[in-house]
């Protein structure tokens, strides 16, 4: 199958260059195939609580295979709600399992989670993808996509007809989601964005979609289920959601080099092995599914060209003019006092404002004379006063 | 039996008057207070502005002075010449040195502003252009045309100009801005399609317009128990890049970092051609070069702009020399590759500076000229500088160690200007209709003092791309991009909070039900009392 589409491929590159007076046919024909330079990943997880491990295994198996298909970690927003490897529960600490008899450790030892616990909340995720985050905030943080970008978004979590809920506590709705990605739109902050959503009727969340370049897949259609695959006797608790686990099976026979297109994608976990209807959603976006590849969104592969064209600043007898005036001469460099330590221990202790006593205090002085007075009688009074 | 309790008539009188009281404070003041009280702050923002700002026709001016060299011009042609010019000297034998030296002396004839073109028609016996070449474009905004029309005797002045026009609206179009530049330019607000494959490919490579970029420069050392590499980056930087970088102060702010990294690898396995006796890279596995490097460069966290990587990559010592090879199987003379929106990688061999036995570690200078001379060009195609097709006959002066000619530079700016003039108006008035949709959103002072100081900024640059002046109109369009950005982007206008109507009416309801219904009810009743009593008189009457 791969090679008949890369002979069409290149046929057709040849066709085009005949026409432009190209010498690089294929090659320009890689180049336009798709009109994005670079990947970005925002993978949430939305559940909290130990019985929810099967979430945090799903994001964590979508972010190992992005990263093994070369999306850098500076690229990928990576949300997780609980913190299920380092969980008092997690009878295996520092893992988190795949699949079971701890086949697969998806935790790894190079994750970085960039919202972790309660910082996965509706706003900071509204916040990440519209870009109206706080200047404070750092790189790693952001998604920093421009117009030539291709999104991947992952949600994964307890859902329902046309909501998520977040964090046990609140919920996103498919109308404030469809409203976030025309504001990405309209700032052209995506050229291409493939939205996934593993929940019981995720369906749901993507019917209001109305900006361009959109394609959604979701685990199970509205008034279904989405189950959860297998659970493991050891840790004791389910550890993927079944639309994942064969996402996962599927990604993991994809290489960077791999021809394998979304049709193939939306062929994965039929109803015979998700229970499950799976369904997509591809009318918003204008090119052929058929033509996407899957590494257009789970991986990150480069556009590069030869350069062709080099200037020569190799010119003998004309002198180096240092732009910055005379050269200034090499100071010794020493660190900056990093821990001022005589400041802290000179230091005076604070002027605190004296405040009137509150009202505890002032109660319970009352309820204390009142006491002795009523015991003792109010004769005493005249001693006070 | 039902017992009521029986009101005397000023007690009933009272109680009229106590519901009737009620109901009114509750009418008057408490709707009021309510309304008040729930609505939220919205700044007031220039609509109708913004309005103007949709249906933006921008019009752009470039000042072209053209100058008749003696003898293109016969004498009665030369008195209906607005304004006489002195010509230039003539001068000495090889060609070429001559063209670049007429060019620097005529450059500093005329003062040209930012933006404007001086057009030199020179005789077409004149020796100073080769003999198939028409037109000379210097390294500032003069351009040597040769004229054509001397031959022609006896036409009048308009006749000479139109048969110019044409020759003269190529060099225009090569100097300072063409349809496609332009349509590149507002790929934002044009629909997909409208632009061609070749200026696809620039506007996919060179970065969007943004207020800074960051560039990195980095070494790539894979083994330095063999290689001991000594670069004197900050030299070759004040030498060839800062020239650069200072010019382009006007378009945005940079920052230049460099770093060297030790026992970086390039993630693919380069294999050995016998036939080359070298290692070499197919232009296949180029692209999957770039990402496990990348996971190791690290950038500024303490800013979002754009970062351009330079990398270079000394091969170690079993894999050395290391060659790349193009799509047709030769060698690349710069050896080197880039890659749109991230920036370049050169893999410079050092074989050749030692032999087989000498004692390791080697310590190799490595000769920047040449790396700097690879990374300038790279660094021009990504900030915008597009490869130079120039049409027939044109013989364009390269820029060679200034980094970009003056007029080079004014095309960015052409570019730039409108990018961000398209770019600025289109964030104004999304913003605009974002928070017209949505009634729940707060507009803060701040973000309508930072539109109206956009709106303002950009008919300030439209005014000034209309005028001609091309310096005032990037910087008003600056300021405008970069107030539309924070105004779009400012933290407080999230609108986070969706209410369907329905959950409107069940949180209001069960507040305001319990009250209203017995004030309803007792206005009612006193109501029908009155009809009751005026009935009753009516009666009486008659």
């Amino acid at each position: 199958m791969p090679n008949i589409i890369a002979v069409v491929c290149a046929s057709y590159g040849l066709a085009q260059s005949v026409c432009d007076g190209e010498d690089l046919p294929a090659r320009a024909e890689r180049f336009f195939r798709s009109d994005h330079t670079n990947n970005w990943a925002v993978l949430v997880c939305t559940s909290r609580f130990w019985f929810n491990y099967r979430h945090v295994a799903n994001t964590l198996s979508v972010y190992r295979s992005v990263k093994r298909l070369g999306i850098p970690d500076s690229h990928i927003v990576l949300m997780l709600a609980d913190d299920m490897a380092c969980n008092h529960r997690n009878p295996k600490p520092a893992t988190v399992f795949s699949h079971k008899n701890m086949e697969l450790n998806v935790y790894g030892d190079d994750v970085e989670v960039d919202y972790r616990g309660y910082e996965v909340t509706v706003e900071n995720f509204l916040r990440v993808l519209t870009g109206r985050l706080p200047p404070s905030t750092p790189r790693s943080k952001r998604l920093l996509s421009d117009d030539h970008s291709n999104i991947l978004i992952y949600l994964t979590g307890h859902g329902g007809n046309g909501f998520l809920k977040f964090q046990d506590s609140e919920e996103i709705s498919n109308v404030e989601l469809a409203d976030a990605f025309e504001q990405m739109w309209q700032k052209r902050r995506y050229n291409e964005l493939l939205f996934i959503i593993d929940t019981c009727q995720g369906a749901s969340m993507y019917e209001r979609f109305y900006s361009p370049n959109l394609m959604a897949l979701a685990s199970s259609q509205v008034g279904e289920d989405s189950l959860s695959h297998q659970p493991d006797l050891a840790i004791g608790v389910h550890l993927m959601d079944r639309y994942t686990f064969y996402l996962l099976e599927f990604l993991e026979d994809i290489h960077p080099a791999s021809q394998a297109n979304m049709n193939d994608l939306f062929k994965v976990c039929p109803k015979s092995q998700c229970v499950s209807t799976p369904g997509h959603r591809t009318d918003l976006f204008q090119r052929d599914p058929g033509s996407v590849l899957i590494t257009d969104f789970f991986g990150s592969v480069r556009k590069v060209e030869i350069t062709m064209e080099t200037i020569n600043l190799t010119v003998p007898g004309i002198p180096l003019e240092r732009f910055g005036g005379e050269p200034h001469t090499e100071t010794a460099l020493a660190y900056v006092d990093q821990l001022p330590v005589a400041q802290i221990i000179h230091q005076k202790p604070k002027q605190k404002d004296w405040h009137p006593p509150d009202g505890f205090i002032l109660g319970l002085w009352t309820l204390i004379l009142l006491v002795f007075f009523r015991t003792y009688g109010i004769k005493h009074l005249k001693h006070i006063f | 039996l039902s017992i009521r309790p029986v009101l005397s008539d000023p007690e009933k009188q009272r109680g009229r008057s106590a519901a009737v009281a009620i109901a009114a404070l509750v009418i008057a003041a408490g709707i009021p207070l309510w309304w008040k009280t729930t609505e939220t702050y919205r700044a007031w923002l220039p609509a109708a502005r913004i309005g103007e700002l949709e249906a933006l026709q921008l019009e752009l001016r470039v000042e072209v002075e053209v100058v008749f060299a003696r003898g293109t011009l016969s004498p009665e042609q030369q008195k209906k010449v607005p304004a006489s010019r002195i010509t230039y000297e003539s001068c000495c034998k090889s060609k070429s040195l001559c063209l670049v030296e007429a060019d620097h002396a005529l450059h500093t004839l005329t003062e040209t502003s930012c933006g404007s073109v001086v057009i030199y028609i020179i005789p077409e016996a004149s020796a100073l252009l080769p003999q198939d070449m028409r037109v000379y474009v210097g390294r500032s905004r003069t351009a040597l045309l040769r004229s054509q029309v001397a031959s022609v005797v006896g036409a009048g002045l308009p006749e000479v100009l139109a048969a110019l026009d044409p020759q003269m609206e190529q060099v225009l179009q090569t100097m300072s801005f063409n349809h496609q530049d332009v349509t590149a330019a507002l790929t934002d607000r044009l629909r997909p399609g409208l632009s061609t494959r070749d200026s696809l490919a620039d506007s996919m490579r060179a970065f969007k317009s943004s207020p800074g970029y960051e560039i990195t420069f980095s070494l790539l050392n894979p083994d330095p128990k063999h290689h001991q590499l000594h670069w004197d980056v900050e030299a070759a930087l004040d030498a060839y890049i800062y020239p650069l970088l200072h010019k382009m102060a006007p378009v945005a702010n940079f920052s230049v970092d460099s770093q060297i990294l030790y026992y970086a690898v390039l993630g693919v396995n380069p294999r050995y051609d016998a036939s080359a006796s070298a290692y070499t890279l197919s232009a296949d596995s180029l692209a999957h070069v770039i990402n496990p490097v990348e996971a190791r460069l690290g950038s500024n966290a303490a800013s979002s702009n754009p970062v351009l990587n330079f990398l270079l990559y000394v091969p170690d010592s079993l894999h050395s020399p290391l060659i790349i090879r193009n799509d047709q199987k030769q060698e690349v003379a710069s050896n080197a590759f880039h890659s749109p929106r991230w920036g370049g990688i050169m893999v410079y061999n050092v074989d050749g500076a030692y032999g087989n036995d000498t004692q390791f570690p080697v310590d190799i200078a490595i000769d920047m000229s040449r790396v700097m001379g690879v990374f300038l060009s790279q660094l021009r195609l990504m900030l915008g500088f597009q490869q130079t097709g120039a049409p027939p006959g044109f013989v364009l002066e390269a820029a060679g160690r200034e980094g970009v000619a003056e007029w080079e530079l004014d095309r960015l700016l052409w570019s730039r200007s409108v990018e961000n003039v398209a770019t600025a108006s289109a964030s104004i008035t999304s913003l605009a209709q974002l928070l017209d949709q949505i009634a729940n959103i707060v507009i803060n002072d701040n973000i309508a003092q930072q539109v109206a100081s956009a709106v303002t900024a950009l008919q300030a640059a439209v005014a000034e791309l209309e005028a001609g002046n091309l310096a005032l109109a990037l910087e008003h369009s600056r300021e405008a991009i970069s107030a539309s950005e924070r105004a779009f982007f400012d933290p407080s206008l999230l609108h986070l909070l969706y209410f369907p109507d329905d959950q409107k009416f069940a949180i209001y309801i069960p507040l305001f039900l319990p009250m209203c219904v017995p004030i309803l009810l007792s206005l009612l009743k006193i109501f029908r009392e009155v009809q009751q009593h005026r009935a009753e008189k009516r009666a009486k009457r008659d």
